[in-house]
């Protein structure tokens, strides 16, 4: 009764029409690029590859009984003694490339997206307490973003593997802290903004709880450049862990990552045993062209100064 | 020296000021930085900024009044505004909410006391949560503080949304998908649904097109007929202002310049800075009619003018102005002035 005087007609979103949640509008957004869904696509089927390696791959790598040191670095495509089909070759151990490059996969994506995710909490809730608190606690903490942002990541976590030891709950605890300070900034650079926004005010008016405000009110807000730096930071995680295990502190030598084979097959590469380092570069290159496909179509999707 | 003036009035109405200001003032500095501290202890002279958003205002509101508070943009009126809301504290003086310091109160008094005064924002767009549907943006808050009981939040968000004029079918939508006006019900149906009795409005409606404004404000007299509500309307509309107030308060770069029932400061203006304000509301009688404009710009609250603020525009200054802050004092009854002309005189 008080709609019709009032004259707030709901005409101006007609109750019949598909309404055009905020999600939906993402997910047509984010599709109108062919190469970012190709990318999606691509990196789906890597995780797939990755998470059912057990049941699709042709030999379990880290079972040492399966393994026959005879067929070391045999060609791809060549048969071994026990009959199997070594579609990539074989490395130096008599490991089949294919299942140690699936296998691998499943370690470097385990690593990569479990310390981003790990450094994706730490990074957010401290920059958040920046941002909120401001003062003391705000430079403090940005100061050490600084002072983590300044020296080379490769270094730090080098140093940081050094000292802990080699094995992968370590080399996502060095990621972690060579990554944490890159979630933290962007964070605080966006609750920055939102919490000036008149909402923040209208929760503290209507005397919601601190925590409350900052996990219900600001942090949805600031979700968006968060979820661009987290993709991107799995890729770069990625690499990362390769690096670290190509120099021989990442993973242990039993279970390759894909870093790991690399290094593997690096003194054969000139003696044309090119396949043992190749495929598992290749590997490596295909999964993080396609997480920056998508990261670079969420941060553009995601940003609406970048949008025509 | 207000709580002087003000008490035998409020005696004599019968009514407590529901909210007072007592000598209120706020201050934004911006500290210096390390390499500031460091030369200044080398002795070079560096200074802190530091704005004077609030200077020193007394107020006081009484229940079921409607003050309008009117002033340039930049002359602190919304900063006053969120320091009686209670979202800002004050950097001097008091907020005394029924007799209370709002700044002493803590726990479960200071959320009543917080709860029972509500603000309305100038922002309709900015003012709600993106993220979140209607029917939680005005129910969390009721939720959350146990207002109502346990299964019937429906039927309240529904009771709150129909009595700020939507239809309670749209609360499962995102505020993006309605109308500035809608949007603006929406912000008025989340304060009241926490059952305030005091509502802030700061610039509520400068946001909206004019006859979506005649709606809201409207709604706004009809609620307080309705819930006997009181209002601080802020504005520096002084057409909307005069349709709604009772009484209206003038301020100047921080400083409250005049306070008299909004009649008399149409029909009685005092101070010269509210006369030429009034002399410049467009009205449709004088539509030929040159506008002069109050000579030059608003001052830098960094460094504001000595003396009366308003010297440096005003074209009855005098010398005394340049030196001495004047004080409000009593023009006639209920009216109050802030100029050294009324000394003069």
């Amino acid at each position: 009764m008080s709609t019709t005087t009032a004259g707030a007609p709901p005409a101006a979103v007609p109750p019949a029409a598909r309404v055009e949640t905020p999600f939906r509008r993402f997910v047509s957004e984010f599709a109108a690029s062919r190469l970012a869904l190709f990318g999606l696509v691509l990196f789906c089927i890597i995780v797939l590859v990755a998470v059912l390696a057990p049941w699709i791959a042709p030999q379990n790598p880290y079972d040492l009984a399966q393994l026959d040191i005879m067929d070391g670095r045999l060609e791809p495509g060549s048969v071994g003694g026990s009959g199997i089909t070594y579609w990539l070759g074989t490395d130096d151990q008599g490991r089949d490339m294919l299942s140690g490059i699936m296998y691998g996969l499943r370690i470097s994506l385990t690593v990569g997206a479990g310390s981003a995710i790990l450094a994706c909490l730490v990074g957010a809730s401290l920059g958040m307490l920046a941002a909120y608190a401001g003062g003391r606690t705000d430079s403090l903490i940005m100061r050490l973003v600084d002072l983590q942002l300044s020296f080379p990541a490769i270094l730090a976590a080098l140093m940081i593997l050094a000292f802990l030891g080699k094995g992968i709950l370590n080399v996502v605890i060095a990621l972690v802290v060579v990554e944490w300070a890159y979630y933290a900034r962007t964070v605080r650079g966006s609750a920055l903004v939102e919490r000036r926004r008149e909402y923040i005010e209208a929760a503290q008016c209507l005397a919601l709880p601190t925590h409350r405000i900052i996990f219900r009110h600001l942090l949805p807000n600031c979700l968006p450049p968060l979820i661009v730096v987290g993709t991107m930071q799995v890729a770069r995680a990625i690499a990362l862990e390769a690096t670290l295990s190509f120099l021989g502190l990442g993973v242990p030598i039993t279970e390759p990552s894909l870093g790991l084979l690399i290094a593997n097959g690096y003194e054969y590469m000139l003696s044309g045993k090119y396949w043992i380092s190749f495929y598992p570069g290749i590997a490596l290159l295909v999964t993080i062209v396609s997480i920056n496909l998508v990261g670079d179509q969420l941060r553009d999707v995601l940003n609406p100064r970048l949008k025509k | 020296m207000s709580a002087v003036l003000e008490a035998p009035r409020a005696a004599a109405q019968g009514s407590v000021p529901i909210i007072e200001l007592r000598g209120v003032s706020k201050r934004f500095s911006n500290p210096l930085d390390f390499a500031g501290r460091l030369v200044k202890r080398l002795g070079v002279k560096v200074r802190e900024d530091v704005v004077h958003a609030v200077d020193g205002v007394d107020l006081s509101v009484r229940k079921g009044e409607v003050v309008g508070l009117v002033g340039e943009s930049g002359c602190g009126k919304s900063t006053l505004g969120r320091m009686v809301a209670g979202i800002m504290p004050p950097s001097d003086g008091q907020v005394v909410w029924r007799g209370q310091d709002l700044t002493k109160l803590s726990g479960a008094d200071a959320k009543r006391a917080k709860l029972r005064t509500q603000m309305i924002f100038q922002d309709p767009y900015a003012s709600l949560n993106p993220r979140l549907k209607v029917a939680e943006i005005v129910g969390e808050a009721p939720q959350y503080h146990g207002l109502v009981p346990r299964g019937g939040l429906e039927a309240y968000v529904d009771d709150q949304l129909r009595r700020a004029g939507l239809d309670p079918s749209l609360k499962r939508r995102y505020p993006h998908q309605f109308s500035g006006g809608q949007r603006q019900r929406i912000g008025i149906a989340r304060a009241l649904a926490v059952q305030p009795d005091f509502l802030v409005c700061d610039e509520a409606v400068a946001a909206l097109d004019v006859s979506i404004q005649a709606q809201i404000l409207n709604l706004f007299m009809k609620l307080r007929r309705e819930l006997d509500l009181t209002y601080l309307f802020i504005s520096h509309d002084l057409g909307v202002v005069e349709h709604l107030s009772d009484r209206v308060v003038i301020m100047y770069l921080g400083r409250v310049v005049e306070e008299a029932p909004s009649e008399e400061v149409f029909a009685r203006p005092n101070h010269p800075y509210t006369r030429a304000l009034l002399a410049e509301v467009p009205r449709i009688e004088a539509r030929k009619r040159v506008f002069a404009g109050v000579q030059g710009e608003i001052p830098s609250p960094l460094n504001p003018p000595s003396g009366c603020h308003f010297h440096p525009r005003c074209p009855f200054a005098f010398d005394r102005c340049r030196a001495e802050r004047p004080a409000l004092k009593q023009v006639a009854p209920g009216h109050r002035s802030a100029c050294h002309l009324n000394d003069a005189a």
